[in-house]
């Protein structure tokens, strides 16, 4: 590799061609302040408009002051970060920004976390220099998942970058131009008319407070003092490998037993976990893809295929949107969480004897999607949603620490029965790759009526964007594919339309990593190792299960006996199946442009 | 239409264009034509080029003058829109500022007939490439 | 009927005027009367010759003979001597500096004319819509060459030691950037040419498309063969619907002549060129931008590098020009690359056009040669300042440029004297102003215009400019502070160091130069609450002398917004606090009892 001799603040650096001043600057503990610039390694997200020129240094003979993340090192350079010119400038350029953004840090949902705060922490500022300046004026928007007050927008473009080109949902984009500029929907159109997917990446990357999550926690609060209310809450599997982080634990650290402790203490009636509703999806879905395997397998040329999971909200909004056309390919089966909803309102009230009304069903997910999915009119009875409320991990630290708790030294407890019990598989929906592995250890031992080798189906973990591996059930091949990030998903659905794939079933989580990664996740700041510490993590969680096969799950299976008949039979499909709409807007975005 | 297809192709094209086009700028040449150029970038018909045009048009065949009336490009003179070259056989090229319908209708009866210049004549000013 | 067998030309400019060309007029035609001459000699006032040094100027024609400096008492000689007796008057004959030698006919005074027209060589002359028109002027004929000489290399050559330099504004040796492009292999280039011309005021580009669209197509397959690109772009601001009109005629005359399309020339060489259309934003001038438009995207420049020649248009290498650029082009291969470079300056070769306008006689396009210094453009070709006023600035470079006062009347103007001097040669808009211009109005229409036109990308120049212009309106106001004026100056230098492009980077120049030119100015709104030139309508003051009202109460009347009081035939008082400063007073007032302070 060609390695360039620079000096920076008077230190002499030698890094690889084509690195940016920058992380020269990093590899010798000199920390450039930026804003704007975002990069999850490992995940292919960058964005890199090089427009907030937080980050600009001096470099001697150049005319002008060089952003410090987008210019490449040259030979010989020699680098200031910290001139009085380059402290001025970058103070002018932070009090210019601060001078468009509302002085209402302590009503901010973002307040302690806002990056544009910690700048100007760092930078000490004291005073608005330019005081009676005109003000951006938008209006803040509520949909169901995402509030957008573009008055907080510091045009970083982050969140563009995640929705256009990661995501290729083409939702936002900057409109306007000059001082009213913005990042916003085309024709400021809602979000809900616009093709979001509420996967809310934006959100998760947003560095300040102009993209914020719908906030719950307060009708929660009202639920469980409502003593005419039974509360139920179910708790997706990733939240448990990132919840600690809000506590000072270390990312990756495993909470389990400390939050469900913690959930009661809250005062919920019942604490359930949404592992159990994902083996019961395994069996739901499972059977389907065996259904359509065997079918095809027997000559039917009309049988859908591959099968597409259909446990990510995201990625089912954005089929719906964006590939209308291919909408029976993915499985009927609802989401984990809707599963659980759909039985805890029946199956689960009928049992404690009270009516669906008089329950108040609670998600705690990694998603920010999920607030929409539960919002949507085909998971309600009578106008009675089956989850009436869905909050991130983020919103639950949040109540945690209102009510006194320190989550970290807790006692451990278990989930309550019998909507608690769950494997190993179901965890593993918390990664990409998870739920196509659940979904094969079942399949396999169903198939073929042997135990599995081998339970760990290494060649379908990972972080690549689309992975691809066949697995032999017997003599049977099967074509498993896998992408998580819509922008890999669009690859494949345009593979499939396109005839040029063979796969038999494909997992999509619309999340890079899958929900480890969700937008409701604790904030990662960028920092892509916290997201590998909540992938070993998810595996890790795997493996110390007793159980790790969704048919094993006793109380799944004691579920089928006493209440649904058999998967995919007449009243696993009233309550556990679904379908999708046509939601495609007017103007679609191009695929790969 | 026959495509140029080589650089002697061109020449010859030249050669036999310029013997026509020529006329509009020799002088010397015995031609009885009139020439007028307006001068009609959008500066121009802004200003009432294409009227211009047409009066001269008019009152050339109402006269019986017999002239060529063509169109071009912006002279420069922004101040004086419409302008119009006229140049009569065996003189030099005068350019008009500021005709107006009147102005152009009095251009063909005093300028053109009877050798009368009007007033708002731009002195040409710039050097001419092909001279160097 | 009159049948004038001489015309005597007389400079009607200002400079002449001003030095009696009325009275050598009235005189002309008392002696022409007196001679009976009137029906065979036609006296004409006419515009100004440029020669404002040597006025007043007398012509005659049919000859050409060119008189300077006549007085009137030289009429009778001239009528005497030229017209009755057909001698010319050698003592009022220009004399060559050099060798002294008496030059009668103005045809070989070239030397006098202070414009030289190479990219506006066919406007005015050709038909812009008969391509046989620009053949005939030797169209097409360096595109032929360059394509029968069949070395790219070499033609990029000329072009380099041509010194030709982009017309766009930044001055970007064009043959370089032909280099630079052709470097990058590729199975695709661009050809783009930039008419996107957005300067307020700045229409060269719109007259050349015009007047002379053939041009461009010859420079731009010239340029294509060179850098390796079979396709040719050019974007062209929806608002230039004649420029479009002719360019599209002008296209497919040349792809029906074959000049455009397959084996030109008979030739490997094929090139054909397609419009994309701007909506106008100022931004995309700038070249990535403009890409970034024609790909349909978001009009807003991206960093440098990559550089188009690396990745422009669909990430193929790309070349992009100015209209104005390519116009030289063919006239550097025709005519060499020596010649081209002998006009101009060091740095500087060639001509410059602009669009001279503001308070100035001569308002239009004029093309100079590099060099040339502001007293001459202005008072020359320009004819000078309007109304006799007195000049103040003049600004170029559009609104990235400065204004230029008149200690830098005499430097001769190229890329790089004008950036000494704190302006640009930008794309050639030229703004003269007269002593009634305020200079702090002018900077704050300048940001006005920048803020309208940044695309918002970078923080400094979509918050930045923004901010400026408020302190500059706050100035304006008279509620500026000397504090303000230091953060104007602060703020002007972090904009220009820390935007991402060109735009952001030189908006604040208004600002600096009006600030180093006319900092009394600036402290005059500040600390007095004055402004010098009387533009800044919040700083004004109506006043009342009370010696002179008559207490007619017909001001007070009129108001409209009821600031006068007073009492019948009592001196009146104009509330400062509620007048809007409309001058209604002033117009209604018969005893001339009002004025402005």
């Amino acid at each position: 590799m060609d390695m360039i001799k620079l000096t920076i603040d008077n230190r002499e650096v030698e890094v690889p061609k084509g690195t940016t001043i920058l992380k020269a600057a990093q590899t010798i503990g000199i920390n450039i302040p930026t804003l704007c610039h975002f990069e999850l390694e490992g995940l292919g997200v960058h964005n890199k408009p090089g427009s907030c020129r937080i980050c600009v240094v001096e470099v001697a003979g150049r005319r002008n002051l060089a952003p410090a993340c987008i210019t490449e090192v040259m030979p010989d350079m020699v680098v200031k970060t910290n001139s009085m010119r380059v402290i001025n400038a970058r103070r002018t350029v932070l009090e210019l920004m601060l001078s468009d953004h509302p002085n209402d840090c302590l009503q901010c949902a973002k307040n302690g976390r806002c990056e544009l705060q910690k700048l100007a922490i760092r930078f000490g500022i004291r005073q608005n220099p330019y005081v009676g300046g005109e003000q951006s004026n938008y209006q803040i928007e509520v949909s169901p998942s995402i509030i957008r007050d573009m008055n907080k927008c510091v045009m970083c473009r982050r969140c563009e970058t995640m929705c256009n080109e990661m995501q290729t949902v083409g939702a936002l984009s900057a409109i306007e131009r000059g001082f009213p500029a913005v990042v916003s929907t085309a024709f400021n159109q809602h979000l809900e008319d616009s093709p979001c997917s509420f996967c809310g990446q934006c959100v998760a990357v947003c560095p300040v407070g102009a993209l914020t999550e719908v906030d719950h926690t307060p009708k929660i609060l009202r639920a469980i003092m409502d003593e005419k209310k039974k509360t139920v809450v179910q708790v997706a599997p990733a939240v448990r490998v990132a919840l600690g982080e809000e506590f000072g634990m270390k990312p990756g650290t495993i909470v389990t037993g400390k939050m469900v402790t913690a959930l009661k203490m809250l005062g919920f009636d019942y604490v359930f976990d949404t592992d159990w509703s994902a083996d019961l999806t395994i069996m739901e879905e499972g059977t389907e893809l065996i259904g359509r395997l065997t079918k095809f397998l027997n000559g039917d040329k009309d049988v859908k295929l591959p099968i597409l999971t259909s446990c990510c909200p995201a990625w089912v909004n954005f089929f719906e949107h964006h590939f209308p056309e291919m909408k029976e390919l993915p499985s009927t089966a609802k989401s984990p969480q809707q599963m659980f909803g759909a039985i805890a309102k029946s199956y689960f009230a009928e049992k404690i004897g009270i009516s669906r009304e008089d329950m108040i069903s609670v998600s705690v997910m990694p998603c920010l999607a999920k607030k929409y999915e539960c919002s949507r009119d085909e998971f309600k009875v009578n106008g009675n949603p089956d989850v009436d409320y869905s909050i991130s991990t983020r919103e639950l630290a949040s109540m945690i620490k209102q009510a006194n708790i320190d989550l970290a030294q807790l006692p451990e407890s278990e989930f309550d029965s019998p909507l608690g019990e769950s494997t190993g598989a179901a965890v593993i929906f918390g990664t990409t790759g998870g739920v196509i592995e659940a979904a094969v250890r079942t399949a396999y031992e169903v198939i073929t009526k042997k135990s599995l080798p081998k339970i760990d189906f290494e060649e379908l973990r990972g972080l690549e964007g689309i992975r691809s591996a066949t697995i032999d059930v017997d003599g049977l091949k099967l074509n498993i594919g896998i992408a998580h990030g819509l922008k890999n998903a669009r690859k494949l659905l345009e593979d499939i339309k396109a005839g040029k794939c063979n796969f038999h079933a494909i997992e999509i989580m619309a999340c890079p990593g899958g929900c480890i990664d969700g937008a409701g996740q604790p904030l990662h700041h960028g920092n892509s190792d916290i997201i590998k510490a909540r992938w070993e993590a998810i595996y890790r969680a795997d493996k110390e299960m007793p159980i790790r096969k969704s048919h094993e799950n006793p109380s799944i299976q004691a579920i089928y006996k006493e209440y649904l008949g058999e998967p995919c039979g007449h009243k696993s499909h009233e309550l556990l199946h679904t379908h999708y709409f046509d939601r495609q807007t007017v103007v679609e975005v191009g695929s790969d442009k | 239409m026959e495509k140029i297809k080589s650089l002697a192709d061109l020449k010859k094209k030249r050669e036999q264009l310029q013997s026509m086009v020529g006329l509009r700028e020799n002088g010397d040449n015995a031609e009885n034509l009139v020439q007028v150029k307006v001068a009609m970038a959008t500066c121009g018909i802004a200003s009432g080029a294409k009227q211009t045009m047409e009066a001269i048009i008019e009152e050339c065949k109402n006269q019986n003058v017999k002239a060529v009336v063509t169109q071009t490009g912006c002279m420069g003179y922004c101040y004086a829109e419409p302008t119009v070259e006229v140049k009569k056989p065996g003189s030099d090229p005068i350019v008009f500022g500021h005709v107006d319908v009147q102005k152009a209708n009095d251009l063909v009866n005093k300028y053109i007939l009877t050798g009368e210049i009007l007033e708002g004549v731009i002195p040409v000013n710039y050097e001419k490439i092909e001279n160097k | 009927m009159a049948n004038y067998k001489y015309h005597i030309l007389l400079c009607g400019g200002t400079g002449c005027t001003a030095s009696e060309s009325p009275k050598i007029k009235a005189n002309f035609e008392s002696i022409l009367a007196e001679k009976n001459l009137t029906d065979d000699v036609q006296v004409v006032a006419t515009g100004c010759f440029g020669f404002c040094e040597k006025g007043p100027i007398v012509k005659i024609l049919p000859d050409n003979t060119f008189y300077t400096q006549v007085k009137p008492e030289d009429c009778r000689e001239i009528v005497d001597e030229h017209i009755i007796k057909g001698r010319k008057v050698q003592r009022l004959l220009y004399e060559n500096p050099e060798d002294k030698e008496h030059i009668s006919d103005s045809k070989h005074m070239g030397f006098y004319k202070k414009q030289m027209r190479i990219a506006l060589r066919n406007c005015g002359f050709i038909d812009p819509e008969n391509i046989d028109e620009y053949i005939a002027r030797d169209g097409y004929k360096a595109l032929a060459s360059v394509l029968e000489q069949n070395d790219p290399m070499a033609t990029i050559d000329v072009m380099k030691k041509s010194g030709l330099r982009g017309r766009g504004g930044a001055g970007f040796p064009t043959g370089l950037k032909w280099e630079l492009c052709r470097k990058n292999e590729a199975d695709q280039k661009y050809m783009i040419c930039n008419a996107d011309e957005g300067d307020p005021g700045a229409f060269m580009d719109r007259s050349i498309l015009e007047g002379d669209p053939h041009t461009l197509i010859e420079a731009m397959a010239i340029g294509g063969f060179c850098i390796g690109a079979t396709k040719g772009l050019v974007y062209i601001r929806a608002e230039y619907p004649l420029a479009i009109h002719r360019l599209q005629v002008a296209l497919g005359q040349a792809r029906e002549y074959g000049l455009l399309g397959d084996n030109i020339f008979g030739t490997d060489f094929s090139f054909d060129i397609e419009l994309r259309y701007g909506a106008g934003a100022f931004v995309c001038g700038e070249e990535t931008a403009l890409i970034h438009s024609m790909e349909g995207k978001r009009g807003e420049p991206t960093f440098k590098p990559p550089f188009p020649a690396q990745e422009g248009y669909l990430k193929k290498p790309s070349n992009v020009n100015n209209v104005e650029t390519f116009a030289n082009v063919p006239v550097i291969i025709n005519k060499g690359w020596e010649w081209f470079s002998s006009i101009g300056t060091e740095k500087s070769k060639g001509t410059k056009v602009f669009a001279l306008a503001g308070q100035i006689n001569n308002v239009g396009l004029i093309e100079v040669p590099m060099g040339i210094t502001l007293r001459e453009v202005i008072y020359e070709i320009g004819g000078g300042i309007k109304g006799g006023k007195k000049f103040k600035a003049v600004q170029t470079g559009g609104p990235s440029g400065g204004c230029l006062t008149e200690k830098f009347l005499d430097t001769p103007i190229d890329y790089d004297n004008l950036i000494a001097a704190g302006s640009m040669m930008g794309s050639g808009g030229m703004i003269v102003m007269d002593e009634t211009s305020c200079m702090v109005s002018v900077a704050k229409f300048y940001l006005d215009f920048t803020v309208e036109e940044s695309c918002g990308k970078c923080t400094p120049c979509r918050i930045g400019n923004k901010r400026l212009y408020e302190l500059l309106d706050k100035i304006t106001k008279g509620q500026g502070t000397m504090d303000d004026l230091d953060q104007l100056k602060n703020l002007s230098r972090v904009i220009k160091d820390t935007a991402l492009c060109g735009l952001g980077q030189t908006s604040p120049n208004p600002v600096l130069s009006t600030i180093d030119n006319f900092w009394d100015e600036y402290v005059a709104h500040v600390k007095d609450k004055k402004c010098p030139a009387g533009q800044c309508k919040a700083l004004k003051q109506y006043v009342i002398d009370p010696e002179k009202c008559k207490g007619c109460t017909a001001c007070a009347r009129n108001c409209p917004v009821g600031a006068i009081k007073g009492t019948v035939k009592m001196p009146h008082e104009i509330n400062q606090e509620i007048c809007i400063k409309c001058g209604t007073c002033i117009e209604k007032c018969k005893f001339n009892a009002i004025s402005i302070i």
